[in-house]
């Protein structure tokens, strides 16, 4: 664009790079033409992300972190839940849209996340935006668990007192910290406090940083494609722009709009009529109010949970000195840690899925089905056949990490083509 | 190495039951008849035996008297009929009983009932299965401190509150034999002493107070699923020129 601003903006640009920001990451930035259905992801989970700040926006309004009696004898916070389904004008909409929108940022990032492994999307040079990606999965487990705590149902508050006592497990130390958490000796008012003021407010600035860490970084290095060919390598000789990338907007912006109404009809679905899904989305027992005197018999994070909480549970066995409800949280917490360090795991010469060869895609479709396998066993309780399941399940899912570097050595690839495959 | 994939999926499908979330014992619940569910003479008639038999011992704290104006009540109506120990239709479902009183007397304080059907689903049955169920078989046992005892809810600290109108249940066990020859229990209630109404009369009652606890659970549930037929309606509309506005922008593209 050559002509000159004029007026405000030109007032504006001089003080501030607000054209130069938007041609940088909108209307003049480049990215392939042929992106497929896995990456409406991206977009959709920023989407859920602004749905989850705006609708906690409206539900900090009106809810009341406070684990104290009413006349009724209800907890004060579980109550204000109620209020706000039954009192506040469409408070329920806004309460399903927040509870629902928690499942739904989930589904979108593991999606979103499973794209990054068909395609390779972390290889060289995207190492950067795929850590700040597993930061902000870091995050967003943190921001679901101290959000599950809020309502003060009682898988709110037993789920909390087990993952707060998985710190207890830490030799030494871990008695005093689990207490240091929890500000108190059991889940308590003081715990209630902190958490809502973990996922209102703590957590939240974190993500929002990283989010716009993993976009900025990824506009530095460019996007990724389903043929895991890099556009900037032939690029037009007059003009410098890439053969075959096209301006984020308005080519992908109207694209992610029809992406995010589809989207939309699936999580509206599932507000307007079974926002409960079933009680995975909305477990049962989280409608009686947290009773510290009261165990349920079976305690189950929420689903998307599972695969890790069934990883911690596999390991039934001390070794090393060491306790087997240690090994268990040390495992839990190398499943996700092991995600950092895919892009260096990876030693395959092509990213994408379609040049590589049957021992990654093999490899692939194992660990998928073994992280389906841990959801669903997650959700379970535990007996000694769902209990070895979980176990080859565990191994396999640590195999697929670790023997890495050997597999994608010896996988025959395919020549992955110069430009990118694009059927219109 | 596909057939080595199926047949491992099939050694976990074998260890994987279709149900059984929890590790409680089975329950057997009968269905509530949902028909009822969206009757509104239905659930008037749930609130007045609900207002009459349940709110003297459990509250309904969610709830205020003049959302009854939702199952087409009038203030009036709610003030000559309903209003028992509350002063005003704008409060809340609350009871006078002092909560520690109660846990003395029952054992434990009686639960809220405002979200009971919600929180009774499981994988054996919708809340209102199980509630459906649950007052439909109290039966008589001198061991209890009340006299009372339930098949669904064993040593239950609550009374048969309904007595007089379904009459006396009595337990009758069966012993018998399973496939791997353990003994087992069979329980069956049959009635001992007839009360104000027939079978099918107390059934449809219990079916009428369980659409009203039902309906109490989440008062806002009917014109959620209308209002969401218009937003899905709405989307699909949108979805059509979102569609085919994307379909304009990327003609030039090949």
């Amino acid at each position: 664009m050559t002509t000159q601003n004029q007026g405000l903006l030109a007032w504006i640009d001089a003080r501030f790079p607000l054209t130069a920001t938007i041609r940088a990451h909108l209307t003049e930035y480049y990215a392939p033409k042929n992106f497929n259905f896995w990456y409406f992801f991206g977009s959709l989970a920023l989407m859920v992300l602004v749905l989850q700040i705006v609708t906690g926006i409206f539900l900090v309004m009106h809810y009341k972190p406070d684990a104290s009696l009413n006349a009724s004898g209800v907890p004060v916070a579980f109550a204000s839940v109620e209020y706000i389904m039954r009192e506040v004008n469409w408070g329920w909409l806004i309460r399903y849209l927040h509870s629902t929108g928690a499942s739904a940022f989930f589904i979108v990032v593991y999606l979103h996340m499973l794209r990054g492994f068909l395609y390779g999307s972390y290889h060289k040079p995207r190492e950067l935006v795929w850590i700040f990606g597993v930061l902000i999965f870091l995050c967003l487990m943190a921001e679901a668990f101290f959000g599950y705590l809020l309502p003060w149902g009682q898988m709110s508050y037993w789920g909390a007192q087990v993952i707060v006592n998985l710190f207890s497990a830490i030799p030494w130390v871990g008695e005093p910290l689990s207490i240091w958490i929890r500000g108190d000796y059991v889940i308590g008012d003081a715990t209630l406090n902190r958490f809502f003021s973990f996922h209102v407010i703590a957590i939240p600035l974190v993500l929002i940083g990283l989010v716009a860490a993993h976009l900025v970084a990824l506009h530095e290095v460019g996007s990724n494609n389903p043929d895991g060919v890099e556009i900037k390598k032939k690029v037009d000789p007059k003009t410098g722009k890439p053969l075959d990338g096209i301006p984020f907007h308005p080519y992908y912006t109207v694209k992610d709009i029809f992406g995010v109404v589809v989207f939309l009809m699936f999580f509206c679905a599932v507000v307007f009529f079974g926002p409960e899904f079933g009680g995975y989305f909305l477990e049962y027992n989280n409608f009686i109010p947290a009773d510290p005197l009261k165990t349920p018999p079976h305690i189950a994070p929420v689903w998307y949970f599972t695969p890790f909480y069934s990883i911690l549970r596999a390991n039934t066995v001390n070794f090393f000195y060491v306790d087997a409800k240690l090994w268990g949280v040390i495992f839990m917490g190398l499943a996700v840690v092991v995600f950092f360090f895919l892009p260096w795991l990876d030693k395959s010469p092509v990213k994408s899925i379609r040049y590589r060869g049957p021992i990654y895609k093999t490899a692939l479709v194992i660990f998928v089905i073994c992280f389906a396998v841990l959801g669903y066993l997650g959700i379970l309780p535990p007996t000694p056949e769902r209990t070895l399941t979980a176990q080859i399940c565990t191994i396999l899912y640590f195999a697929f990490f670790l023997l890495m570097p050997i597999y994608t050595r010896l996988d025959r690839c395919k020549t992955p083509p110069e430009r990118v495959t694009f059927d219109h | 190495m596909k057939k080595l994939i199926v047949s491992s999926l099939l050694v976990v499908g074998m260890w994987l039951p279709g149900a059984g979330l929890t590790s409680g014992p089975e329950l057997k619940l009968d269905r509530a008849p949902t028909e009822k569910f969206s009757d509104v003479l239905s659930l008037q008639r749930g609130a007045k035996i609900f207002v009459n038999y349940c709110l003297n011992c459990h509250s309904a704290s969610y709830y205020r008297y003049n959302r009854l104006r939702d199952i087409g009540l009038s203030d009036e109506q709610i003030k000559d009929n309903l209003l028992f120990t509350a002063d005003k239709v704008g409060d809340l479902m609350r009871v006078a009983m002092a909560r520690q009183d109660a846990a003395a007397w029952f054992g434990a304080a009686p639960p809220d009932l405002g979200l009971i059907a919600r929180s009774r689903s499981s994988e054996f049955g919708s809340g209102a299965d199980w509630l459906y169920t649950y007052l439909r078989t109290f039966y008589r046992d001198p061991s209890r401190p009340t006299g009372w005892n339930n098949l669904v809810f064993e040593n239950v600290g609550m009374p048969h509150v309904l007595w007089e109108l379904q009459g006396d249940l009595a337990l009758h066990l069966d012993k018998s034999k399973d496939a791997y020859g353990n003994p087992v229990d069979h329980k069956t209630l049959q009635l001992a002493k007839p009360g104000k109404l027939n079978q099918s009369e107390y059934d449809s009652l219990v079916g009428d107070l369980v659409a009203f606890l039902v309906y109490m659970g989440e008062p806002v549930a009917v014109s959620r699923k209308s209002i969401g037929i218009g937003v899905i309606l709405f989307l699909s509309v949108l979805a059509v020129f979102t569609y085919l506005l994307k379909r304009e922008y990327w003609k030039d593209i090949h």
